[in-house]
């Protein structure tokens, strides 16, 4: 689904190169862990892929779905199925949940030459939605993730997962700033959305949150590549004994 | 008096070739020839004086309007259409008597200045002119008093109750060189409470006026949208008095409009009251030039009163924004509570907003604050907006109509408000298309 190929970034502000040649081959279906030190790159790479401004690719390409996605605007990809769940998602006052996710639902389906929804369809839908990622109509009602705690914007952005049905999921740090509760409940609203037509790369520090997301394949980054990968059981050695070994075996 | 500058008397005289003041005008007599010995001693504002400093006032003091063809406004809705209300409809400043109601409605008396003025006593004889005169202090407002000497018609409403339904004033403009001068009048006595609307654009090139006397405990909305022929020049006064416990709030919306000034001069008399002044406005300079000016000046010459003034301004396309709010609060006038806040969102590095935000303040138990920032569109929220799927024009204008709706939560009534957002959302679509 996914294809990176020696992925090169640099800043554009300054001349300081990020990622230095990333390969990574993600399937339909299949869930992929990224864990790596701070600075790794780890976060850069889901904005590279969802095409946030400040990074300018030197090197290499990503397909999704055999189309070159890094010449798209964001907005091309969300609607070629490109999903970035944001580690600290954005307070947008004077903008309603409902109209933003309306207006984003309907943008999508129109760049698919698919009907828009209609208000009363959009509204069935995304109330069964919100009761299952448990947020109430009043979050609806409000600004975007404006005075939403910090599990209240992530699980937000789970509920504008499952509204936009992406193809490709990419999750920068979901489970920062959540207690244990939260964290399951996210998990649980993400492996409800576990499909196999759909594929989830999951960025994390921490294993705990593999506890809940499990995936099908770990892998470490550092220094901006990609230096190891295996099954579950990697993210369990990381926990373990930390980065430095991997870190040591690979250099 | 001091002699006027040669320049000055110059253009004064120039504006005036042509005007006359009317005939046959009763108790209005008075009020417009004093309301033309002031402006003969002010002259004409000049770029020169500190007041339109950041708005040139050439065009709406030369003596002919600069053309503006009227717009097709067939593509879009009537505004308020939703509401029960009274409609007074001025065609180029001319009333037309076939599109407006019966000007009865329960709780106040409404009759045009045109037909008023012919009698020898009216109850607006106090206020016509008065309130404008005693806003010309300290301040100089010469289009003002040029609107009392030669207002050629207006509404006078003196509200005795509880208005049921809002009073509109409708403009209309179909002739590419209209300059009509109007002069509204309003009286709420104790305890009454009125709605007024304006809407449309009332001429090529307008002047108008109101003034509005509140008596203790009346309260008063009033709400305007300034229609939206690209071409026009406005100069616009709104001068209010408060009563005891009075409220006054009134919000405009302009969009585009070539030359706009709006000026609210609001002067609190009895205790407790509350006036609350804001402004949406959105220019787009790319095909006509747009340069709008909201200048406010408040005193509080009592005591507990609250002011509130919220400005917002989006800027495009070398549009000019411009906000001249002051805060006049007086010996005595303790617990007043100002609030100001001025605030412009420029869409390109061509737009610029121009900002004096003053108070003076000469009594020690007051609570003032203004505020005035100018920003882009926040990069994070765009590309949050974006990466959802939202295109590039449609995310910026959501973050415009967030960045406005501030100054739409100061509309107390939703129907209102949301009619003006309509309006809001409907310019930005037809940008778009």
């Amino acid at each position: 689904m996914l294809e990176i190929k020696n992925l090169h970034c640099k800043l554009e502000e300054e001349d300081k190169a990020i990622l230095k040649g990333v390969d990574l081959t993600i399937e339909a279906g299949k869930v992929h862990a990224i864990m790596g030190p701070n600075g790794s790159g780890k976060s850069t790479l889901s904005y590279v892929l969802s095409g946030r401004d400040g990074y300018v690719v030197t090197d290499g390409s990503a397909t999704l779905e055999g189309e070159n996605i890094l010449d798209m605007d964001p907005e091309e990809r969300a609607a070629a199925g490109v999903f970035l769940a944001f580690q600290y998602p954005v307070e947008i006052p004077g903008v309603g949940n409902m109209t933003f996710m309306r207006t984003a639902v309907n943008a999508q389906r129109k760049a698919r030459g698919q009907e828009e929804m209609s208000s009363a369809e959009f509204l069935k839908v995304i109330r069964a939605k919100a009761k299952e990622m448990q947020i109430d109509a009043d979050m609806l009602k409000r600004p975007v993730n404006v005075g939403f705690s910090g599990g209240e914007k992530k699980r937000n952005e789970i509920l504008q997962m499952a509204m936009l049905e992406p193809r490709l999921c990419i999750m920068d740090e979901t489970d920062s700033g959540l207690d244990v509760d939260a964290m399951k409940l996210v998990a649980d609203g993400v492996n409800a959305l576990r499909a196999p037509d759909r594929a989830f790369l999951v960025i994390t520090h921490y294993q705990r949150l593999l506890d809940h997301i499990a995936p099908d394949f770990v892998h470490i980054m550092a220094d901006g590549r990609i230096v190891k990968t295996g099954g579950p059981e990697l993210a369990l050695e990381v926990e373990k004994n930390g980065y430095a070994d991997i870190l040591a075996e690979t250099a | 008096m001091m002699a006027l500058p040669k320049v000055k008397h110059d253009a004064t005289e120039a504006r005036l070739e042509g005007l006359f003041l009317p005939e046959g005008v009763g108790w209005t007599a008075a009020a417009r020839q004093d309301a033309l010995a002031r402006l003969r001693a002010q002259g004409v504002p000049h770029r020169r004086d500190e007041y339109w400093r950041f708005t040139d006032p050439a065009r709406l003091t030369a003596a002919a309007p600069r053309p503006a063809a009227p717009m097709d406004l067939s593509d879009e809705a009537v505004l308020h259409d939703e509401i029960d209300r009274l409609k007074i409809v001025f065609r180029d400043g001319v009333f037309d008597a076939g599109a407006s109601d019966d000007l009865a409605v329960e709780g106040c008396e409404i009759v045009r200045l045109a037909e008023a003025q012919k009698t020898d006593l009216h109850w607006a004889r106090d206020i016509y002119g008065a309130l404008e005169a005693q806003g010309q202090t300290p301040v100089d407002r010469p289009l003002a008093a040029l609107n009392t000497a030669f207002a050629q018609d207006g509404v006078l409403i003196r509200v005795t109750g509880r208005v049921p339904r809002p009073v509109e004033i409708v403009y209309r403009h179909e002739d590419d060189t209209s300059d009509p001068i109007l002069h509204h009048v309003v009286r709420i006595e104790p305890g009454a409470e009125l709605t007024l609307l304006e809407t449309g654009t009332a001429g090529a090139r307008f002047n108008t006026a109101l003034e509005v006397d509140i008596a203790d405990d009346g309260r008063f909305h009033h709400l305007r949208d300034q229609g939206r022929n690209h071409l026009r020049q406005a100069a616009t006064h709104s001068f209010a008095r408060l009563g005891a416990r009075s409220v006054f709030k009134s919000f405009t919306l302009t969009l585009n409009g070539a030359l706009t000034r709006n000026e609210n001069v609001i002067a609190f008399t009895g205790n407790d009251a509350q006036a609350h002044v804001a402004g949406a406005a959105i220019g787009d300079g790319r095909e006509d030039p747009f340069h709008h000016d909201d200048t406010v000046f408040i005193t509080h010459d009592a005591v507990n009163c609250e002011s509130r003034q919220v400005f917002k301004k989006v800027l495009k396309n070398g549009a000019v924004g411009v906000f001249q709010g002051k805060i006049l609060v007086k010996k005595g006038a303790q617990k007043t509570d100002g609030y100001q806040i001025s605030q412009s969102l420029l869409l390109d590095d061509d737009s610029q907003f121009l900002a004096k935000p003053e108070l003076e303040i000469y009594a020690d138990d007051v609570a003032c604050s203004h505020g005035s920032t100018t920003g882009a569109i926040d990069e994070e929220a765009l590309f949050y907006l974006r990466s959802r799927g939202v295109p590039e024009p449609r995310a910026q204008d959501l973050l415009v109509l967030a960045f406005l709706a501030e100054a739409l939560l100061e509309i107390e009534d939703d129907t209102i408000a949301e009619g003006l957002r309509q309006r809001i959302e409907d310019w930005l679509d037809r940008r778009a298309g």
